[in-house]
């Protein structure tokens, strides 16, 4: 390319628009790596933790409300539609399109943040969260509609909040070293609420949180880009920061839709 | 200003313009259609009890919205190739360390107290 066709948009250090995009684009694909690699870290969690206590996501999966997820994975794919739609009109030089698409994205975004509020302040409520904190109610099994709606006791006494120790009750050690007694009540606990329903929601915190941290991330950058998009600074000869977000927007609903099924979708 | 560019664009990746594709409406609209119709699917298929199958098909159903999200809307079937070589890289990488830590915890006897940790020798 020329030096009279120089757009003002091409770093000097690019020889074409087009080398800056792919290299812009590369460079995407390469961050979009190590996101699905960190992720990565807790799906391999889930999968050690699931497979050798099965009993637990069976039991606490439960206690989320499917209907939500599902509601929010339709948001989601429908904010990737709106996303690569955006795209679209970024290259076709489609100003207000562009524009309206980037907003209703965004709102999708904020839509799905709002569900996963509500579905948060329900656990909060009840009590079910992370390790230590796991304090499910017994008394107030209303609060919990979830569950209630499903026939499902409250996760009754059978964890007792007041063990602190990691140290486990005699009842679960090695068989033949447990008082008798205590075996035939763990074992008629077990029954009804597994061991340990904890890991199940520190688990569904980490990843529902993490991922929620990148729609937060997501959101930034998509009115960063509506920003620029009013501004009009987008068209056929320069809509890389539009595609870049639009790849990571993707990944979002990406990992989202493995972990609608792999939470709330539990047989 | 910028005609190469806008050429490369209108060319598509058969014309050696590989980086700028305008995915066609049709498309963009026929993957989301596809999607809502698959999380449809994979929400109706947890009702049926299919024992240890019904992870597997929850699975490959996930898999293949990843696809159609990965192919059309994030522009990969259009890409260079070398993209995609990176991506499946990562891909190939999660999977081979969820493997080999599925395999390391299955060495284990893990119901020898039940319910509770694995990995206590015999």
């Amino acid at each position: 390319m020329s030096a009279e066709h120089h757009d003002t948009h091409l770093a000097h250090h690019f020889d074409t628009p087009i080398q800056q995009l792919e290299s812009g684009k590369l460079g995407m694909w390469i961050f979009l790596s190590t996101e699905i690699l960190l992720f990565g870290g807790l799906f391999c969690a889930y999968a050690v933790y699931r497979s050798n206590h099965p009993e637990i996501f069976v039991y606490a999966h439960r206690f989320l409300d499917t209907r939500l997820g599902a509601i929010n994975t339709v948001i989601l794919i429908g904010s990737s539609f709106t996303m690569a739609w955006a795209v679209r009109c970024a290259q076709l030089g489609k100003q207000k399109a562009l524009v309206v698409l980037l907003g209703v994205t965004i709102l999708c975004a904020c839509g799905f943040l709002g569900i996963k509020a509500v579905e948060y302040e329900h656990k909060w409520k009840d009590g079910l969260l992370w390790g230590k904190r796991y304090k499910a109610q017994t008394e107030h099994g209303a609060h919990a509609p979830a569950a209630k709606a499903k026939g499902l006791l409250p996760p009754a006494a059978k964890v007792n909040p007041e063990v602190k120790s990691l140290i486990p009750l005699p009842a679960e050690a090695p068989h033949g070293l447990a008082a008798p007694g205590h075996a035939a009540r763990a074992e008629h606990a077990a029954m009804e609420a597994p061991k340990n329903v904890q890991t199940f929601f520190s688990i569904y915190f980490l990843m529902t949180g993490l991922h929620g941290i990148h729609v937060i991330a997501g959101m930034v950058v998509l009115s960063w880009m509506l920003l620029r998009a009013i501004r009009g600074e987008f068209g056929p000869a320069y809509y890389t920061p539009v595609d870049l977000a639009g790849l990571y927007w993707h990944v979002v609903d990406l990992i989202w839709i493995y972990l609608f099924p792999l939470l709330y979708l539990i047989h | 200003m910028s005609d190469s560019y806008s050429e490369a664009a209108a060319a598509g990746p058969e014309h050696g313009g590989s980086v700028s594709h305008v995915v066609p409406m049709k498309v963009l609209i026929g993957v989301w259609a596809a999607l809502l119709v698959l999380t449809i699917l994979t929400v109706a298929a947890i009702k049926v009890d299919l024992g240890s199958l019904n992870l597997w098909i929850a699975m490959a159903i996930a898999t293949l919205k990843a696809s159609l999200v990965v192919l059309y809307f994030m522009h990969m079937r259009y890409d260079r190739p070398f993209n995609a070589i990176v991506f499946v890289t990562a891909l190939l990488f999660v999977m081979l360390f969820v493997s080999i830590a599925m395999l390391d915890s299955k060495a284990y006897e893990p119901e020898l107290v039940p319910g509770y940790a694995p990995g206590m020798p015999k």
